[in-house]
């Protein structure tokens, strides 16, 4: 088997279409709303997770096979921890404004489901280069999600974008958009037409 | 005394864990379909939190922080949660079947059920703020009634929410917005509606 075998391939292309793991596996929900008010901290908090979800995925993955299967939780836990935790380090030590911002939701990729959910249902099952694929696959399809609602709300809340201004001076921030409500509604809608593209496709599963 | 109500009452309305920091959602949307089930996990979920964040409010004050180990914190939280949920399980398992077997996979999963790991974690931010601060934790008393608030703020919104889904299954939904799509918009309004707290002092 390839490197960048067709299977592979598909492996990492499939989480961020047809297999989200926001939209459709309904996982890593909790983190995807809190910091996505801007843009810089949802593109953060959306490659911290996706370098940690392929590094775990890949350390699960050649230990599968000695993990006591009653305590496979605690010892994947463990394992995230450990990953979250040089993270976390390495972002207070070279951005520590967005570290600041994202506060304890840094801390809080270690309960992302969206870890657990591919640990326990990919990684233990299959060899480690295919399992960074999925893990980099789930983690740029969650990024991809999260910098859709950040986008829209720093657009609409505040009329910049990474910090600058790109709506005219006249525009007033739309405070409304800045609430943890909007981001609710937001990824509501988002879900409504994925599902709506993907319906047919749905249907003849 | 004043202050443990207005911890209390803070977190049950304003710093709802659901409405205001989305931690739990992904239990809360998968398990709020009827009323029944959604009781049954805010209250494990409510008792898992009054044990861990006291917990982990001794050991952050006691342990690490007098060694300066405060950057192990998140291994040791986890690991605590972990084990209590182990606890939980095993006395939901004894006592009431019927609830263990409609939580089904949910209840392990309380171990990374981010509401938990959330709590200690602002816990842990809140020592350090101002005393005079409604949200200040200065106790271990604090940390058991703020543990108790949030458990109760999640317990209530999943069970609004179940009977708000229970309800919804007559109505007619567009095809596409059926099941999760709808289910985040009504979550966002009630969000909206959970705002009009904001400013609550007691």
């Amino acid at each position: 088997m390839g490197l960048f075998s067709k299977q592979n391939k598909q492996v990492l292309a499939k989480p961020l279409s047809l297999d989200n793991p926001i939209m459709v596996q309904v996982l890593g929900i909790c983190s995807a709303l809190a910091v996505t008010s801007q843009l810089k901290p949802a593109i953060v908090m959306g490659l911290a997770v996706t370098v940690i979800t392929a590094f775990s995925n890949v350390i699960i993955s050649i230990i599968r096979k000695s993990i006591p299967m009653r305590i496979r939780i605690i010892v994947q836990l463990v394992v995230v921890a450990a990953l979250v935790t040089i993270v976390s380090q390495i972002l207070k030590a070279f951005a520590y404004d967005v570290s600041v911002q994202l506060s304890v939701y840094v801390g809080l990729i270690i309960t992302n489901c969206i870890l657990m959910g591919r640990l326990e249902a990919f990684a233990m099952m299959n060899k480690p280069w295919p399992s960074f694929l999925d893990g980099i696959g789930n983690g740029l399809g969650y990024a991809m999600i999260l910098i859709i609602v950040g986008f829209v709300r720093e657009l609409f809340g505040r009329g910049t974008l990474l910090g600058f201004q790109v709506l005219p001076d006249s525009y007033v921030g739309n405070g409304m958009m800045t609430m943890p409500a909007m981001a609710l509604i937001l990824l509501g809608c988002i879900i409504w037409v994925h599902r709506a593209y993907f319906y047919k496709e749905e249907e003849s599963k | 005394m004043e202050h443990l109500i207005n911890l209390f009452f803070r977190s049950i309305f304003v710093d709802n864990m659901i409405f205001a920091f989305f931690l739990g959602m992904c239990s809360f949307l998968a398990v709020s379909k009827n009323v029944k089930t959604s009781i049954g996990l805010g209250a494990a979920v409510t008792f898992v939190l009054v044990v861990t964040v006291p917990v982990d409010y001794l050991l952050q004050v006691h342990v690490l922080e007098p060694l300066g180990l405060s950057y192990l914190s998140f291994i040791l939280f986890i690991a605590v949660i972990a084990g209590m949920t182990q606890i939980v399980e095993m006395v939901v398992e004894r006592y009431s079947p019927s609830l263990y077997s409609s939580l089904g996979i949910f209840l392990p999963l309380i171990a990374v059920n981010c509401a938990i790991m959330g709590a200690s974690l602002f816990m842990q931010q809140r020592i350090n703020l101002d005393p005079a601060s409604s949200q200040y934790i200065g106790n271990v008393w604090d940390a058991i009634v703020y543990a108790f608030g949030s458990g109760l703020g999640w317990m209530l919104a999943i069970t609004l929410m179940g009977a708000i889904r229970e309800k919804m299954q007559y109505s007619d939904v567009p095809k596409p917005l059926q099941g999760l799509g709808i289910t985040f918009i009504t979550v966002g309004l009630m969000a909206m509606a959970m705002m009009c707290f904001s400013g609550l002092k007691i």
